[in-house]
């Protein structure tokens, strides 16, 4: 199997666009969930344009900011991202809103917030924040390596998806194959007896090309 | 090295720098800095960080700041299209907050030292790993006595660049403190051991701090709900290593107020005496 046809046959199998903003809205609601905290979200690092991108939130009233862009290196989400270090902040006043990426569009200023860079090997891919955990509960250690755990997991994840992304994008610029990888990406979604009848009917197809 | 040995050593040319000729041996005679037992009161007694120059390699620091006070020096670095330094004037303050509240950690506990800002965050993402290598390369050669940097850098091919650095900071005298990373992810340069690298621990009291025995991490200070500065004038609560290093960074300036010609070596000598799980229990 050529090079090319190879890539086809897996990006067919690689997960879709539509699975790559699954997981981001899962990963901010398990964050939100597991602080307990009103509101996560996700800042995708866009290196083409050198910005930060609003990519996923949990709050519904804020879905409409999604896509929205950022500088990469201002504020607390730029600060996290550049220097690769997580920064929790507590008792946020509103004077301070603009140091608050988004707060200034939607009008809800948290009063505290954790921020932690998404790193996978030597890339930062964004940031995760989680905006208001419970106003009684101390922030303690336990839960900084919670939180790094759970991003440093998130980011596995997205790598993975960022890299199937980058497989499918390349493909389409390869015209021919496309067909190939479609056929496989239909493939692999079939019922097992459906997709052995596929399998068949591909076995005899490749038996009358060769 | 003591100004005349450094004097001798220039006048003669021929002498290796790496060898020690017998008849040499009474020109290196050295006095020993630290007393038969080093404690809080030796180490720190009376001193407020007066005369030491402290520099904050961050996001810059916002002028005029109750909490931080005078600023000493801020500096702009970046890179022009041949990847040259530029360091210029820095009249934008902090862009995020971050190097306001080191600064204002360091002024609480050593009010009097002199603290300078470098900004190497702000210019973009894209080349900020290049930034910060070029802002402590500027750094170092600023002969500032202490670097704080609360942020580090995942970039595998800095790391050796980074380490150079490192090493001639310890060897000019020039005391880095690096925070470690809260996650776990391999970053620089906290993990060399010609810095100080610093963690968190979860007490109130800005003069406590623990000697770790299982290092990369050698000290843990205060650094989680700490009240700090942050732009526009107030204080936030806020949680990370990035707090606990400025900590460091300040009670290595009182060290140094009273004992200007302590090596880094020596200096962190001290740190574990005087640390609280040594012999520093409050």
């Amino acid at each position: 199997m050529t090079d090319d046809l190879k890539a086809a046959v897996a990006a067919g199998v690689l997960p879709s666009e539509e699975r790559f903003a699954e997981l981001l809205r899962s990963i901010v609601e398990v964050a939100r969930s597991i602080f307990r905290a009103r509101g996560s979200s996700i800042w995708l690092y866009d290196e083409d344009t050198d910005e930060l991108v609003f990519a996923a939130v949990a709050n519904p009233d804020e879905q409409a900011l999604l896509g929205m862009r950022i500088p990469s290196s201002k504020g607390i989400a730029g600060w996290v991202l550049s220097s690769r270090t997580p920064l929790v902040i507590d008792d946020l006043q509103n004077d301070l809103r603009f140091a608050i990426d988004v707060a200034e569009k939607t009008g809800y200023v948290p009063k505290g917030l954790m921020a932690v860079p998404l790193l996978h090997d030597e890339r930062a891919l964004g940031v995760l924040q989680v905006l208001d955990r419970p106003s009684n509960s101390r922030f303690s250690l336990e839960e900084m390596e919670l939180l790094g755990m759970f991003a440093t997991q998130a980011a596995v994840a997205l790598d993975l998806l960022a890299s199937a992304r980058r497989a499918r994008a390349a493909l389409d610029g390869k015209g021919d194959m496309a067909a190939v990888a479609r056929v496989a990406a239909v493939l692999d979604r079939l019922e097992e007896d459906k997709r052995e009848a596929g399998l068949a009917l591909l076995r005899e197809l490749e038996r009358v090309l060769s | 090295m003591t100004a005349e040995v450094r004097a001798h050593a220039e006048e003669d040319d021929e002498r290796p720098a790496w060898s020690l000729a017998r008849e040499a041996v009474p020109s290196i005679a050295l006095d020993n800095p630290l007393p038969d037992r080093v404690d809080r009161e030796w180490a720190l007694g009376g001193a407020t960080g007066k005369g030491v120059k402290v520099c904050v390699l961050d996001s810059g620091i916002e002028l005029d700041h109750p909490a931080v006070g005078a600023v000493a020096g801020a500096t702009a670095i970046s890179l022009d299209e041949d990847g040259n330094t530029i360091a210029e004037l820095d009249t934008e303050g902090d862009l995020c907050g971050h190097g306001t509240a080191c600064a204002g950690v360091i002024r609480s506990i050593a009010p009097d030292a002199e603290i300078y800002s470098v900004r190497v965050l702000g210019a973009g993402f894209t080349g900020s790993g290049k930034v910060l290598l070029a802002g402590l390369r500027w750094a170092v050669e600023q002969d500032y006595d202490v670097i704080n940097m609360s942020l580090s850098t995942t970039k595998k091919a800095f790391s050796e660049l980074l380490r150079d650095i490192a090493d001639i900071a310890y060897f000019k005298r020039t005391l880095l403190v690096a925070s470690a990373h809260n996650m776990p992810v391999e970053s620089f340069p906290w993990r060399f051991s010609s810095v100080i690298s610093v963690g968190s621990h979860e007490e109130d009291d800005p003069l406590v701090f623990y000697a770790n025995p299982d290092p990369p991490v050698e000290f843990f200070a205060r650094g989680v709900n700490v009240e700090v500065a942050w732009v526009g004038g107030g204080t936030i609560t806020a949680t990370g290593n990035s707090f606990a290093t400025p900590a460091i960074s300040a009670i290595a300036s009182l060290v140094l107020s009273k004992h200007a010609r302590l090596t880094p070596f020596q200096l962190k000598s001290v740190l574990y005496l005087i640390s609280s799980n040594v012999g520093g229990r409050p």
